[in-house]
């Protein structure tokens, strides 16, 4: 979907609660999704919905289209969201802010490290965010975090949520944390260039410094970086062994003049051509792959890492009501779901599950089948903070 | 009111302003870098030499910053000094403030913005596949250092440009005229009058350059894909990433030590340079 056409369903999004006679706001939200995934033109979608000739009536009442603040006394104006790139569909937050009077501040970030940084420094301003699996306990520890108070979130339902995607969020039986999307962190190869899926860490960095000098990309993130690097060696994803280190580290110097980048924005050099290989985390490559079929996205058989997201929020959030309703809100099956139709990473509420097209849930990148993922670690806690392993990182990045 | 009491009014903003956003700020990172990292990052007080005698550890960082920041100085020189006499002395009236203002148009958009479209000009589908049709092979330039370089002198040549330009409109004219009169040929006016003179601007422009580029991140981290690492990208993930806010403050406090040590170099070589003459100076 491009900007513009995110502009007009946002106006349009709008328009629908001011007027319904049109059509509802279900049956909108059915012909968004068919025009999403390309089973309408956008023409069509633009007459069955009415968009085309409200636009055409909105150009001249641009100002009118402020969302009513009516319903939302309580729950103030605005609620600032910490989270990553590519991450979320724009038009939700529109709508949620059509329903609740609330606007949604979206920050995004790098790195759990990078988070737990702006959040260590003190007053982030942030009322929700979205740590991952491994980072949680250390929030927790550290009393950045609060348990939910899970009478706000009716939506949130444990039992429909897969516990290996979930149980991070809850420690010492408190749920500090609930579950927004899963994933991997693989490999994207550009096939045509690389005359096969590469589906191992072996042919990666092997790879990296013989047949694809110069075309290889690994993240600006240690964690999978030197997880991927430890897995090459068959070792654990989240080691922190001294001797396995220097090995991982002595692959990794080994390998640094060959390649492309060190950058985990490695989706413009992917598609044009520039890198044939780079490690690649589920959303990306399932972007990628629906662009350009020829891009490739496989888990590594050695190993690799498996994670889960989560919502949260900080100790002295500033609009604690309006974070409680913005996660509501974003745990709606029917939003959740839209979600995932935006950005392409899997989920683990079944719920919204049942509610995504057939051909996602088959979908080999985004669930993979169970054995694949057998080989896979969650990162732990202790990565997160080693100092050992951060050390290691820079060394490698200035070798 | 006294003199004194109004003299001290009119400095308290000032006086205020660098209390608050320079020496406090540099106190605080003084202090820290005597301290310890805290177990899950951050800063844990303590009083210990560890994050000094760490400092090796970022011996590439500093390496790189310092034969790339001279580099990108001197280059920005050369590109800059041309086109600053250019618009001081040769070009017409009419057209100085348009070409003026085509020198300061690229500030209107962010860096960032500027060094991603440098992506795509020096990435595999721009001048290198244009050089590849010209029969000059397969050549890489996007993600070394001299895109790094390449970034530095397009980012930074503005800086250089005007305070050149401002020396050289400042000069008197009749010397040259006087020059001519008396048959130096236009080459040795140009390095008897012209550069002299022009020296302040130079060595202003060059100071500028030199000090801003030393802190630099952004381009080494977006034309050298990541692996061009300066000691500004060794702060910002000292501080973001590993969260190790002591030996990040070492780093700091090393590295405006080293800045300090050049510039004072820098300034005592002036001065021995303009010795006798007082409109050479630093700034």
């Amino acid at each position: 979907m491009t900007d513009d056409n995110c502009t007009k369903f946002n106006k349009g999004n709008e328009t629908m609660t001011q007027d319904n006679t049109t059509i509802s706001r279900k049956k909108f939200i059915e012909e968004l999704r068919r025009y999403e995934k390309g089973s309408i033109s956008r023409r069509q979608f633009l007459g069955t919905t009415g968009l085309g000739t409200a636009m055409a009536v909105l150009g001249a009442a641009l100002p009118g289209l402020m969302p009513g603040r009516a319903m939302a006394q309580d729950l103030g104006d605005r609620v600032v969201l910490a989270t990553w790139p590519n991450y979320h569909d724009a038009a939700n937050f529109d709508l949620f802010a059509t329903e609740t009077g609330v606007f949604s501040q979206v920050n995004v970030f790098g790195s759990n490290e990078e988070m737990l940084a702006k959040i260590q420094a003190g007053g982030s301003g942030w009322d929700v965010f979205v740590p991952t699996n491994y980072a949680i306990s250390t929030y927790v520890e550290a009393g950045l975090i609060e348990p939910l108070d899970l009478s706000k979130l009716p939506n949130y339902d444990p039992a429909a949520f897969d516990a290996r995607f979930a149980d991070a969020g809850t420690i010492d039986g408190k749920v500090y944390a609930v579950p927004k999307n899963w994933g991997t962190t693989g490999i994207a190869s550009n096939t045509a260039k690389t005359g096969g899926v590469v589906d191992s860490w072996k042919t990666f960095f092997d790879g990296a410094k013989d047949q694809f000098d110069g075309r290889v990309m690994v993240h600006d993130y240690q964690l999978t970086t030197i997880g991927n690097a430890l897995a090459y060696f068959g070792y654990s994803f989240n080691s922190v062994d001294p001797a396995e280190l220097a090995e991982a580290e002595k692959l990794l110097i080994e390998v640094k003049p060959h390649l492309f980048a060190i950058s985990s924005d490695y989706q413009p050099a992917m598609r044009n051509g520039d890198a044939w290989l780079t490690m690649c985390w589920t959303g990306d490559g399932k972007q990628l792959n629906t662009d350009l079929p020829e891009i490739a996205f496989a888990l590594g058989k050695e190993g690799g890492e498996i994670w889960s997201d989560y919502y949260a929020i900080p100790v002295g959030a500033p609009h604690r009501e309006a974070a409680y309703a913005l996660i509501n809100y974003l745990l709606a099956p029917e939003v959740n779901a839209r979600e995932a139709l935006a950005h392409g990473y899997p989920v683990a509420d079944a719920r919204t599950n049942a509610l995504l097209p057939e051909d996602l849930l088959n979908d080999p990148i985004l669930y993979p089948a169970a054995e694949a993922l057998n080989a896979l670690e969650f990162g732990a806690a202790v990565t997160l903070t080693d100092p050992n392993r951060a050390e290691l990182m820079a060394r490698f990045k200035s070798a | 009111m006294t003199r004194t009491r109004a003299r001290a009014l009119l400095l308290m903003p000032a006086g205020i302003w660098y209390a608050v956003l320079l020496l406090f700020p540099l106190a605080v990172v003084l202090v820290f870098s005597f301290g310890e990292r805290n177990p899950i990052g951050g800063y844990a007080p303590g009083f210990t030499f560890e994050q000094y005698a760490n400092l090796p550890a970022r011996f590439a960082a500093f390496r790189n910053t310092l034969t790339l920041a001279p580099m990108g100085t001197l280059a920005a020189l050369l590109i800059a000094y041309p086109l600053a006499y250019y618009l001081a002395l040769k070009v017409t009236a009419r057209w100085k403030t348009t070409l003026l203002i085509l020198v300061i148009v690229p500030f209107w958009t962010s860096i960032l913005i500027r060094s991603y479209a440098w992506i795509y000009l020096l990435g595999g589908n721009g001048i290198p596949a244009l050089l590849e049709a010209l029969g000059l092979g397969d050549i890489r330039l996007i993600n070394t250092p001299f895109a790094v370089l390449v970034g530095i002198v397009y980012g930074y040549l503005p800086l250089m440009v005007f305070p050149i330009y401002v020396a050289l409109e400042k000069l008197d004219r009749s010397l040259l005229e006087a020059a001519a009169d008396l048959g130096t040929p236009p080459w040795r006016s140009f390095l008897q009058i012209t550069l002299p003179l022009s020296m302040p601007g130079v060595l202003t422009g060059s100071m500028l350059v030199f000090i801003l580029l030393t802190g630099e991140f952004l381009i080494p981290a977006i034309l050298g894909g990541g692996k061009v690492f300066f000691v500004g990208n060794a702060l910002v993930d000292l501080f973001l990433q590993s969260r190790n806010w002591a030996f990040g403050s070492a780093v700091a406090v090393a590295l405006i030590v080293i800045m300090l040590i050049v510039v004072a170099l820098y300034s005592r070589a002036v001065r021995r340079l303009g010795a006798g003459r007082d409109d050479v100076g630093l700034m």
